[in-house]
């Protein structure tokens, strides 16, 4: 068990540096002005983001980042569980919700890059907009798949219905909610690049885009890769919270797997 | 049997409901439960489904009550009529006189899915803790209940653990302790010993006689185990299908205190587990 997880601790984190190895001695004598040396990407790494754009670009992508899905987290459960417990509101919203569970939140995107304006608020508008609908639509099926016994325990042992919300319908559709957050999460990274790229002359898309229409190729990789990176770190934080927050429902699967 | 005349609990979990109770509770003619030409069919029109057509018994206060029926004749959907999670087709269900139409609040009932009624994200004893919450009981209290109750179940080493980490018969111990720090007054129980071993069902058994006789607690227990129901009832309530009607109530005249094997070794104790068997086994 501990040989296993030792060995893909070691292939996950060794494809990468084998990758990036790769990548170092392939290009390191490039001329091509596309696929600059990586030694050279991360010398702009450097001298770009560590640390002189770190607080007038890197800080501001993450903050609307996080705004922006820290928003579409609150409201896409609230309104979530107001869809699946308000009967008006479950007619006006289903069909919306049957139509938009068919599309690829991905495909959303262009919707709300077209809603993007400039300034700050408006990028966080439309990253908490678009990253709304995943996490709503996950609440709303994880509440409706309660199973009925544990209502019924919550009624015959008369939980108000703020108990019955908070303490029995939030915690077990928390797994499923949790999928939609990590589906969420991505629309907003993606939403956050795609709104710097437009209109914007700050943040990392802003960069990154600014440096590939300059034909500064190797601050254009450096971006790339700081995205990456910054993607790499918002996942394996996220994980981190799944795991702490589920551990009851994995330890559960694991033992169900097991029996 | 002779209604058992029970001086009233001290009620600790509610406030204004025994004010409300009406002058009929003392009256010995007024049982604690009062099932009365109660039907219940499922869904409506075609597929209606007709599960139990006109089943009439009583429960006085105090008393132990067992019922016994084939599989699938409707007990379950029994028990959820008179915990007020189902509304009766007709005829009615009553405590104390008055009709159930929800969750009455001096009731507990032990689900037969105990592995189904369990929170899985919260450990046994927050599990303990959850109907408790509203009652606002001063701490210790709450401890204590809970203390006592995971100890009835022989389950206080369990308390941190999650119920999945449980094999099914601690599990369903889980569910009978809930319901026993609740301190209901009236307790149901949906097979609570399905699924225990034969030494933890005896002291489940002789558990369920304690908590009657020290919190005067009136129960009703469905199983499907003959010896059982003669074992612990003042009554046995045998149903027969389809839809479930009640073919006999079967007054257990054991002695008291009872014993599990100066008990069941009784000739009279097998001459009643008989009769009740060849209620059962006789094509309905
Ligand atoms: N929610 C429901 N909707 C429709 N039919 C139901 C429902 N619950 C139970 N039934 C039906 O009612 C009948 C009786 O079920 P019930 O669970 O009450 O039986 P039971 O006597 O408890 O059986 P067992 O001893 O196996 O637990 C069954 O035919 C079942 O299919
Ligand atoms: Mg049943």
């Amino acid at each position: 068990m501990r040989n296993v997880a030792v060995r893909n601790w070691v292939i996950g984190a060794g494809t990468p540096v084998l990758l990036l190895a790769a990548w170092w001695f392939l290009s390191a004598n490039s001329a091509d002005p596309f696929f600059p040396p990586l030694e050279t990407i991360l010398i702009r790494f450097q001298e770009l983001w560590l640390f002189d754009h770190f607080q007038s670009d890197v800080l501001l992508s993450l903050g609307n980042l996080f705004l922006g899905f820290a928003i579409a987290a609150v409201a896409g459960v609230v309104l979530g569980f107001v869809t699946a417990l308000v009967p008006p509101a479950r007619w006006m919203i289903d069909p919306l919700i049957h139509f938009l569970r068919g599309i690829p939140p991905v495909a959303l995107v262009p919707i709300f890059i077209s809603l993007i304006g400039f300034g700050t608020q408006m990028r966080v508008t439309s990253i908490a907009l678009a990253a709304l609908f995943p996490t709503m639509i996950a609440t709303v099926d994880g509440i409706r798949s309660v199973s009925n016994d544990l209502m019924d325990v919550a009624r015959v042992y008369r939980l108000s219905r703020k108990e019955r919300v908070l303490n029995v319908l939030l915690p077990a559709a928390m797994p499923q909610i949790f999928s939609g957050l990590q589906v969420s999460l991505q629309v907003a990274f993606i939403v956050m690049i795609a709104s710097e790229m437009l209109g914007s002359s700050q943040g990392i898309g802003a960069m990154t885009l600014l440096a590939q229409q300059s034909f500064m190729t190797a601050d254009m990789w450096a971006g790339i890769l700081l995205l990456g990176v910054i993607g790499f770190l918002v996942n394996i934080l996220f994980s981190l919270l799944k795991r702490k927050v589920l551990s009851w429902y994995i330890g559960s699967r694991r033992m169900a797997r097991a029996a | 049997m002779s209604a058992r005349q029970a001086p009233a609990l001290p009620t600790r979990n509610r406030k204004s409901t025994m004010a409300q109770q009406p002058e009929t509770r003392i009256s010995a003619t007024t049982p604690r439960l009062d099932v009365a030409h109660l039907a219940k069919t499922y869904g409506s029109g075609e597929k209606s489904h007709t599960v139990i057509e006109d089943l009439t018994f009583t429960v006085d206060a105090g008393e132990v009550v067992c019922i016994v029926g084939p599989s699938g004749v409707g007990k379950t959907t029994l028990l959820k009529c008179l915990a007020g999670l189902h509304p009766a087709s007709s005829g009615r269900a009553a405590i104390d006189g008055r009709t159930i139409s929800g969750p009455p609040p001096e009731m507990a009932l032990v689900f037969q899915d105990y592995n189904r009624s369990l929170m899985p994200w919260l450990t046994v004893r927050k599990n303990l803790v959850l109907p408790l919450r509203h009652l606002k009981l001063p701490a210790a209290e709450l401890k204590e209940r809970c203390d006592s109750a995971l100890a009835a179940v022989a389950l206080s080493h369990a308390d941190n653990q999650y119920p999945w980490q449980l094999s099914g018969g601690m599990q369903q111990r889980v569910a009978i302790a809930r319901a026993l720090a609740y301190r209901p007054e009236i307790l149901i129980m949906d097979e609570p010993f399905a699924s225990v071993d034969a030494q933890t069902r005896f002291d489940l058994e002789d558990l369920c006689l304690k908590i009657r006789k020290d919190f005067n607690m009136t129960i009703l227990v469905v199983t499907h185990d003959i010896d059982e129901a003669v074992y612990l009832a003042d009554r046995v309530v045998v149903l027969g299908s389809r839809p479930a009607r009640v073919l006999k109530v079967v007054d257990v005249d054991l002695p008291v205190p009872r014993d599990q094997i100066t008990t069941r070794s009784l000739p009279e104790f097998a001459r009643q587990r008989t009769e009740v068997l060849s209620l059962i086994k006789r094509p309905a």
